[in-house]
């Protein structure tokens, strides 16, 4: 996790499910109880979002949720959609 | 301690500094690079590559194009140029050649494959000429040079979740050490600044810079728009997508990570030659070899190169130090990665550290250690095309 007001955290090693993770960043401790295994290198929610909410890493926005993401769950593209870039989504 | 800024370069009679000694066969044409490819087989010393570019371009696709040719020859690794042409083609070698001879005043050569009877004929006189100038270059010497007369292009490729965490904040580390030492640090990849432009724009020296900012991103945002695709179907690519990168702008936050802290001095276009020192941005794709030969095209020496899949990549002209992002694919791809920042990651290792020895091995590259892909011949090349071929 980099930064406080982010809604994700990067696995820095694989991760089993069920695993309770605690996170320290700028000052602020959080515990998360992984609904899924989280590969290396891959995200989880550590905060409830709501759908279409801004996903948040860096403090910056890195997309959206396009559905409810619970508190654990592994965050990617299948929850996920990039808000920049998007020719599929004109006219729509 | 005081920090190190000296390294053993080739100085060359504009002033420039090289940190390699090539001849360089330049093909201009595509028709010209399996010729070129068989003079480097005869000549130590000399380099080429093969592309597919230089006939039926128009407007500003073949101005980008006689740029890059135009670039490579000039780049001060460079001590002298056999251009290879066919003769009937649209980029002629002439104007590539007169136009190197003229910026640089460094041995220049012109051999066409139409005015000297054919293939064979070609080879043995693109080899003679190649080898009176290996000999040349062989007799100059290293000088002591300072880490202000370095261009260092910086370049992610094959990118997964580390590379925002460990070697991209690691090389702008390094970016800062040179930009604080009086030298030039190049960002490029336009693509893979979308969602990350905002921090760009607000470290540039003066509106017009930032506005700049905004226009290329805009720019290339628009590409996807009008082809009206979801840009994530190409770029993060399904390896970067493997690594845990979600969307563009993810990966983009990560990228410009490699831009260090110091002011946005100029934005310049693909394979222009910086005309400021510090750090610059250059306009290009995200695509690895296109934005490579850019970079190298507008004068850069050495280039920083980080990955989190791993990759091959190397330039026939400059340098490549290849950084991974993590210990696990530093190990599996060791033949092609030169040093690890994945102990960033595992906490054994600050950033700042890493960026340290980043810095320190740019300047034992510079003064002729070799890298890993110079070791294996990986002679990428790749230009940019921005119009149709006619």
């Amino acid at each position: 996790m980099m930064k406080k007001m982010d809604n994700v955290a990067t696995a820095l090693e694989d991760i089993p499910a069920g695993i309770d993770v605690k996170l320290l960043v700028e000052g602020v401790s959080l515990s998360v109880a992984l609904l899924e295994p989280i590969p290396f290198g891959h995200k989880f929610a550590v905060r409830p979002i709501a759908e279409r909410e801004d996903i948040l890493k860096y403090g910056e926005v890195i997309g959206m949720a396009n559905r409810i993401i619970k508190l654990g769950e592994h965050v990617h593209v299948h929850n996920l959609d990039g808000k920049r870039g998007r020719g599929d989504q004109v006219g729509a | 301690m005081e920090l190190n800024t000296k390294f053993w370069g080739y100085r060359r009679k504009d002033g420039a500094v090289g940190v390699r000694n090539h001849v360089l066969i330049l093909p201009t044409i595509v028709c010209a690079t399996q010729s070129a490819m068989r003079i480097t087989e005869l000549v130590q010393g000399t380099v080429s590559f093969v592309h597919q570019h230089g006939c039926a371009q128009v407007g500003v696709d073949y101005d980008q194009t006689f740029r890059t040719y135009v670039g490579i020859g000039c780049n001060p690794n460079v001590y002298g140029v056999v251009v290879l042409g066919l003769g009937c083609e649209t980029h002629q070698g002439r104007s590539v050649a007169n136009e190197i001879a003229k910026r640089t005043g460094k041995p220049v050569e012109l051999v066409s494959i139409q005015d000297h009877g054919g293939t064979l004929m070609t080879i043995a006189k693109g080899a003679q000429v190649a080898a009176r100038m290996v000999q040349d270059a062989s007799m100059q010497r290293r000088e002591e040079c300072d880490i202000s007369e370095l261009i260092v292009a910086t370049e992610c490729g094959g990118s997964d979740a580390c590379s925002g965490l460990s070697a991209n904040p690691a090389v702008g580390v390094v970016s800062d050490m040179i930009v604080d030492g009086g030298g030039t640090a190049i960002l490029a990849e336009t693509s893979e600044i979308i969602g990350a432009e905002h921090l760009l724009a607000d470290r540039a020296v003066d509106d017009k810079v930032a506005k700049r900012v905004y226009e290329v991103i805009e720019a290339m945002e628009q590409k996807a728009i009008f082809m009206g695709v979801d840009i994530r179907t190409g770029n993060p690519t399904p390896g970067n997508i493997k690594g845990g990168l979600s969307s563009l702008e993810e990966k983009s936050l990560g990228a410009a990570a490699k831009a260090g802290s110091r002011p946005l001095q100029e934005l310049i276009n693909y394979a222009e030659n910086p005309t400021k020192k510090g750090l610059v941005w250059m306009d290009t794709p995200g695509q690895d070899i296109e934005q490579l030969t850019g970079m190298v095209a507008g004068g850069a020496q050495v280039v920083l190169f980080t990955s989190g899949r791993g990759t091959p990549t190397g330039s026939p002209i400059a340098p490549v130090i290849k950084i991974a992002t993590n210990t696990r694919m530093f190990e599996n791809m060791s033949d092609n990665m030169d040093m690890n920042a994945g102990t960033i990651i595992e906490g054994k290792e600050s950033v700042q550290d890493v960026g340290q020895r980043i810095y320190d091995e740019v300047l034992q590259v510079a003064t002729g250690k070799m890298t890993k892909a110079e070791i294996l011949k990986q002679y990428d090349f790749g230009i940019n095309r921005i119009g149709p071929t006619f």
